[in-house]
């Protein structure tokens, strides 16, 4: 029962890293048809965010990681307007742009913090957590922290009337633009608030990664075969399909490792895409 | 028609005799730089056989890495001379692109790019986790290749004959890329791309050329692969990792994919600029990023665009250099 207990909590922790990681690029990829590769450095940058304020200068953990949301979605906001933009909806080229950002940050972090000393970011809540097993209470924050900003996202786009028009631009931009939502400030709010949330995840990752400038190469990976099985800028999909990743990797990794869980997530991708290429959850043709 | 043919004939025996002369004039350094150009070449070309269907793999470079895996796993535990363990690894490679262009066969765009690039990475994580036989992180050991035994004069161990090897193979494989380009099968390939529908109804089974395709250019990417790991003596798994498939992206945008020439241009020319930068070898990444976004926003066809943006028609840039002199 103790054993069962652990996985549920390891599963729900990691479910809620995905579930962070993958809804932010799910929302881009559903205003902007754009294959966001730099997801995975935004999320780095919202790391070093963490490490520079909360690590050096002593900050609160928490007004850290809120600075963090803000760089990032303020980064990714700033791309849109110099680079994203420019792709015009062309998926092949937007996602090429992305990569070249991908080298451009990269660089970036290398020369201004170096690549090889090591970062480490102390934990600011180290107390041990016991509820169906143990944990920390630095790894446990991921999940109610999770559940706070998908809530506040989720209700931003159902109940606000600039969150309601974002996802009227996503499903039919020409329409959404006659009712005065231009394609451009959707772009741009979808934008801000995908790279917020990689901010986010970066930022509540910090003290559990290694904080190192290739670190969003691992995480682009799985987020981007969640979003593949949840149906690309189908939010609700994705959710799903990070709970449902989420629990087969905790599963695979207590039993055999975690390269093995890479593995068969992939292969679960596969052959899903074989079987459904539209994903587990279609998503409206546009 | 048959003119230009033969002016392609021309320029083409022209540039193998400037490559044949070559390691004789430039240093030691450089014929080895040289050998990783006309590599990556192979690579950015057979690249180009899958992205005419319209499909960008991301598990491009991974197949080069099965192609090298699979030669020193050949060469080196079973002993097969370099003549066969060549095309076999190749077939290697092109089977498992076989394998992976099933699930990949009906998706488009967004889905494409990611599960080529998880397939890809899969592969990748086999290498990183079954040690025996591949070795893990720190890969294997490939023996310099034994090509005509008893001969003692041409060791292909040294650099001048390694280059002349790797141009024959390169020479080879490029004259057979070509006519696969010009020929019904590489027609119909561009048809998929434009006119999916339209080829659809006319009996194109797309899907079965996708495969094709991918096929196809998964077993000259094993061949580049090969040829990389005979010259480099050792490869490991993070040479095959996701910035040498950006490097790869990066290439073949810069350079264009509509013409059989244009990733060559982009190989060459980024090449050379990385070269040059080569005291500021930390930065080279962050340089292509800058090339690659500002090439999408202001020359989105690449470098082979370049001719008719600046008002030359195609194919007649010689012409207009003559006109442009009678004024």
């Amino acid at each position: 029962m103790q054993f069962i207990g652990q996985m549920i909590l390891n599963g729900l922790m990691t479910s809620s890293f995905y579930a962070l990681i993958a809804v932010g690029l799910s929302l881009v990829f559903g205003v902007m048809h754009i294959v966001n590769f730099a997801h995975g450095e935004f999320y780095m940058v919202g790391a070093y965010t963490v490490w520079v304020l909360f690590a050096l200068l002593d900050w609160p953990f928490f007004v850290a990681v809120g600075v963090a949301i803000l760089v990032v979605g303020i980064l990714g906001l700033v791309s849109e307007k110099l680079i994203f933009r420019r792709a015009r909806g062309n998926v092949l080229n937007g996602f090429i742009m992305s990569v070249g950002l991908v080298f451009i940050l990269q660089v970036a972090v290398v020369e201004i913090w170096g690549v090889g000393k090591m970062k480490p970011v102390p934990a600011a809540y180290p107390q041990i957590l016991h509820f169906m097993g143990a944990t920390t209470w630095q790894r446990f924050i991921l999940f109610p922290a999770t559940v706070i900003l998908l809530g506040s996202l989720w209700y931003f786009l159902g109940n606000f009337k600039i969150g309601r028009a974002l996802r009227a631009s996503a499903e039919d931009p020409e329409a959404a633009s006659l009712y005065g939502m231009s394609p451009r400030k959707s772009a741009a709010l979808a934008m801000f608030l995908g790279s917020a949330m990689a901010g986010a995840a970066g930022g509540l990752m910090a003290p559990i990664m290694s904080v190192h400038p290739y670190m969003g190469h691992a995480v682009i990976w799985t987020a981007f075969v969640v979003i593949i099985v949840g149906g690309a800028g189908n939010i609700k999909g994705t959710l799903y399909a990070s709970i449902i990743f989420g629990f087969l990797t905790t599963i695979i990794t207590t039993f055999l490792d975690s390269t093995i869980a890479n593995l068969v997530n992939t292969l679960v991708m596969l052959v899903l895409l074989a079987i459904r290429p539209e994903g587990l959850v279609a998503h409206a043709e546009k | 028609m048959r003119k230009s043919s033969m002016n392609k004939l021309a320029g083409f025996a022209l540039l193998t005799a400037v490559m044949i002369a070559l390691p004789f004039v430039v240093s030691g350094y450089k014929v080895d730089f040289l050998t990783m150009l006309m590599v990556n070449v192979i690579l950015a070309v057979s690249f180009r056989v899958i992205t005419t269907t319209g499909g960008w793999s991301l598990a491009h470079v991974p197949m080069m890495g099965a192609g090298a895996y699979a030669t020193a796993l050949m060469s080196g535990n079973l002993g097969i001379p370099f003549w066969f363990s060549m095309p076999l690894a190749g077939l290697v490679a092109g089977l498992i692109g076989l394998g992976i262009s099933y699930p990949l066969r009906r998706t488009e765009g967004f889905a494409f790019f990611v599960a080529s690039f998880a397939a890809g990475e899969a592969l990748r994580l086999c290498w990183i986790r079954f040690k025996i036989p591949f070795g893990g992180h720190q890969g294997l050991v490939v023996p310099p290749p034994m090509l005509v035994p008893g001969v003692q004069w041409l060791d292909f161990a040294e650099a001048i004959p390694y280059y002349f090897l790797t141009l024959v193979v390169t020479v080879f494989c490029l004259m057979i890329m070509h006519r696969l380009d010009v020929c019904r099968i590489g027609s119909t390939f561009k048809t998929i791309h434009s006119e999916e529908n339209l080829a659809k109804s006319m009996g194109i089974n797309t899907a079965r050329y996708k495969m094709l395709a991918l096929t196809i250019g998964s077993f000259f990417a094993g061949i580049a692969g090969v040829l990389l790991a005979h010259r480099l003596w050792a490869i490991e798994p993070d040479q095959f990792g996701f910035s040498t498939t950006l490097y790869l992206l990066v290439w073949v945008v810069f350079g264009g994919t509509t013409t059989f020439s244009g990733p060559i241009l982009g190989v060459v020319v980024l090449s050379i600029i990385g070269e040059l930068l080569r005291p500021l070898a930390d930065w080279v990444p962050m340089v292509y990023g800058i090339i690659i976004i500002l090439t999408l926003i202001f020359l989105p066809g690449g470098l082979e665009s370049l001719p008719s943006r600046i008002g030359i028609p195609k194919g007649k840039f010689w012409r207009a250099q003559i006109t442009v002199e009678d004024r």
